[in-house]
């Protein structure tokens, strides 16, 4: 990718610097050891088990359905949410999970018994893509990380995960590997912290989701389902 | 929309803040929930304070290397095929801004909420140009329908209307048919909304926080129009106050849990969106073109002085929330779009003593800001900081105030006179002494008998009673009569 531009900059800085009172700081600038640290702290000491309870209990402070699931069950759970919440159309990310869950093959049968068609992101024709995430009902994505104090999942954008998928469908399914469980931003932040430190390149766009869309803008009532998802449930499965 | 809102005499604004009972009523109700949010997350958080000591300490470091940070920030973005700029003033951003919209012959713009742009007054340079721009945050939509009513409140821009106002504001602009419940409203701005961020051709967006390790900008939003207005335009504009930085991912997940419990008591909002640079050429959606603009605008000037920590502010609005003088007079009175505490220290701040001297009297001190401010700026403080540059510095209190004090000096400066004076406050304030008090008095104390009563000077003043004192304090009991 071409190098963007950067102007002014000189006289800006030297400015801020000068405001300072000294020169400016082109490097050695080195992050302190913060003395407080107290972010890691919070759920420390909880199992993966407990952390799934936290998760399950948070789901409901943000408008979620929570669903916990075997991988053996999965499809079965994820079709019983399609038809409760009435989807006829769904747009899947296209992520390898998708197959290795074993639910691709799915499709068909879906089709067959309750008349839901499946689609999925297609890198080759973006256009398309778009459409159809306006179009679906529902978007469906796994969860790269998840953090369990929020009851957040954690997205990294690529050519297959497409930003729209969690976006434009009024209903959002998030399928949560167990083993993606953290206990809080803390976590996920340092994972790409580290990342970047050891040279990565990281997504254009990382999301963090909590729920479905909401806002309080009129008379502080809370309204669930504004601009992105009105409803989102999450489905737990046991991958391990 | 520029930083002054509203009239420009400061007690008419809070006269009519005052009289607007149905304004008053929702600050109090939202004030109110708001705290109990903010309360009771940092309760369930444990360990607030250690927080609010970290938020703080890494405030100070990011503030105190800043060049550093914005310079490296620059760096990232540009690594990543976008386009930094850097405005020293508000004229300088509008102007990139309008030119990199005209080089796309763009028409329409969607935005979401971003107090810088307001403080620039961003949308009157862009309309001027003859495009359109619709604010997509569900608070700003139903402000910008309304003729650009000015935003009372950071956080919940809306807070001073109420649900039948909004439906009629929709009737009468948008043809709206339902009723005033708040998710009628809601459904219908999401209907309409959703065709302009479709159409529109570029997206402005604000910024929470930068993270300079990455050339990341992330978003801190409830609603999905930021996600929105990043995902489907194809050209992004984020315009960011430069002090809103943080040197790592780390640092981010620190600062934006302060934000999301004291702005509104969640432990994150629905979403936080870490945009880096334009999208991947590969990927299906995300803008081809992204801008960053940084934005000094006065702020530089803070850096150095006694002021730095109000550029610590995450515009999380606690202090707003708390403040019993904004509970009364409400966020139009402070005739700035940044209303409460913070308003009242940053505002002469950014544009100087002359237009808002009175903005640092608008405080009881009682603190409350300073004690929730979740990076713990020394609000109150800073308030007093103010006043004292007023008077001494700035020479610009009020003339009756100026009168009264060259008096008291004459006074106090000599022996003789305060002597006389002290001995014939009693008598002098005779003509105006109604039922033991005095209720209207003249001159220098009608202010404040305008608004309470004053009590009479003591018979015996104390100068009097401190040399008649007797040991065994029979003397003080007798001085309560």
């Amino acid at each position: 990718m071409q190098r963007g531009e950067i102007k002014n900059r000189e006289a800006f800085l030297d400015k801020v610097a000068g405001q300072l009172g000294r020169n400016r700081r082109k490097d050695n600038v080195i992050r302190p050891k913060w003395k407080h640290q107290v972010q890691w702290k919070v759920l420390a000491d909880l199992t993966e088990n407990e952390l799934v309870d936290v998760l399950e209990k948070q789901c409901e402070v943000i408008h979620t359905d929570f669903i916990r699931t075997t991988e053996k069950e999965l499809d079965a759970k994820i079709l019983q949410v399609l038809q409760a919440y009435g989807v006829k159309t769904a747009l899947t990310s296209d992520d390898s999970r998708f197959s290795s869950f074993g639910l691709t093959n799915k499709y068909q049968d879906w089709k067959n018994s309750s008349d839901i068609d499946v689609f999925k992101w297609d890198i080759e024709s973006p256009g398309q893509s778009r459409h159809l995430a306006e179009q679906a009902d529902a978007g469906i994505t796994f969860s790269d990380i998840t953090l369990a104090e929020s009851g957040t999942v954690v997205l990294f954008s690529s050519d297959g995960k497409g930003r729209s998928v969690s976006l434009l469908p009024s209903t959002y399914i998030a399928i949560i590997p167990k083993s993606s469980l953290v206990p809080r931003m803390s976590q996920a932040a340092r994972e790409i912290h580290h990342q970047i430190e050891s040279g990565g390149r990281i997504s254009s766009c990382i999301n963090f989701i909590s729920g479905p869309s909401n806002s309080a803008d009129i008379e502080m009532n809370l309204v669930v389902g504004v601009h992105g998802p009105i409803k989102a449930a999450y489905i737990l499965v046991e991958d391990r | 929309m520029p930083l002054h809102v509203g009239e420009k005499a400061f007690k008419s604004r809070v006269e009519k803040g005052l009289g607007n009972e149905f304004m008053r009523g929702a600050v109090r109700s939202a004030q109110g929930r708001l705290q109990d949010s903010r309360s009771h997350a940092a309760e369930e958080l444990g360990d607030w304070e250690e927080w609010r000591n970290l938020g703080q300490e890494i405030r100070q470091h990011t503030m105190e290397n800043l060049d550093f940070y914005l310079q490296q920030l620059s760096e990232k973005v540009a690594e990543r095929g976008g386009h930094v700029y850097f405005a020293e003033t508000a004229d300088d951003a509008n102007h990139y801004i309008s030119e990199v919209i005209e080089k796309k012959k763009a028409r329409k713009i969607a935005k979401s909420k971003s107090m810088v742009t307001e403080e620039i007054a961003l949308n009157d340079i862009l309309e001027e140009q003859g495009c359109n721009v619709v604010e997509t945050d569900l608070g700003e939509y139903i402000l910008q329908i309304d003729d650009h009513d000015p935003p009372s409140h950071i956080v919940a821009p809306a807070l001073h209307k109420n649900k039948e106002q909004i439906r009629d504001v929709f009737k009468e602009k948008l043809g709206y048919l339902h009723t005033e419940k708040p998710e009628e409203l809601t459904l219908f701005a999401r209907e309409q909304l959703r065709k302009e961020f479709l159409s529109a051709e570029v997206g402005i967006t604000g910024c929470n926080f930068a993270v300079a390790e990455s050339g990341t900008c992330a978003l801190v939003t409830n609603e999905g129009n930021a996600r929105m207005v990043s995902t489907l335009p194809k050209t992004q504009i984020t315009v960011m106050g430069m002090e809103r930085i943080v040197p790592t991912w780390e640092e981010l997940d620190v600062l934006v849990s302060l934000l999301t419990r004291a702005a509104v008591g969640q432990k994150l909002t629905s979403y936080v969106t870490a945009l880096t640079g334009p999208k991947e050429e590969s990927e299906g959606d995300g803008p081809e073109e992204f801008h960053l603009v940084v934005v000094d605008n006065g702020r530089s000037k803070i850096l150095g002085t006694e002021f730095q920590e109000a550029l610590h502010c995450i515009r999380c609005a606690a202090c707003i929330n708390v403040c019993p003088v904004y509970r009364h007079i409400g966020g139009h009175a402070y005739g700035s779009i940044y209303p409460g505490p913070i308003g009242a220290v940053l505002t002469p701040l950014l544009a100087g003593y002359e237009d808002y001297k009175e903005l640092p009297y608008a405080s009881s001190l009682c603190g409350a800001c300073t004690e929730v401010c979740p990076v713990k700026i020394p609000l109150h403080e800073y308030l007093i900081d103010h006043r004292r540059n007023i008077v001494e510095k700035e020479n610009k209190s009020n003339l009756s105030e100026k009168l009264a004090m060259q008096g008291f000096h004459k006074l106090a400066g000599s022996a003789g006179l305060f002597n006389i004076a002290t001995k014939m406050a009693p008598f002098l304030v005779t003509p105006f002494v109604r039922d033991g008090t005095i209720s209207k008095g003249p001159g220098p104390l009608k202010a404040w008998t305008g608004a309470r009563e004053l009590p009479l000077p003591q018979k015996e003043r104390f100068r009097d009673w401190f040399k008649h004192r007797t040991k065994g304090g029979q003397h003080i009991a007798k001085r309560g009569d």
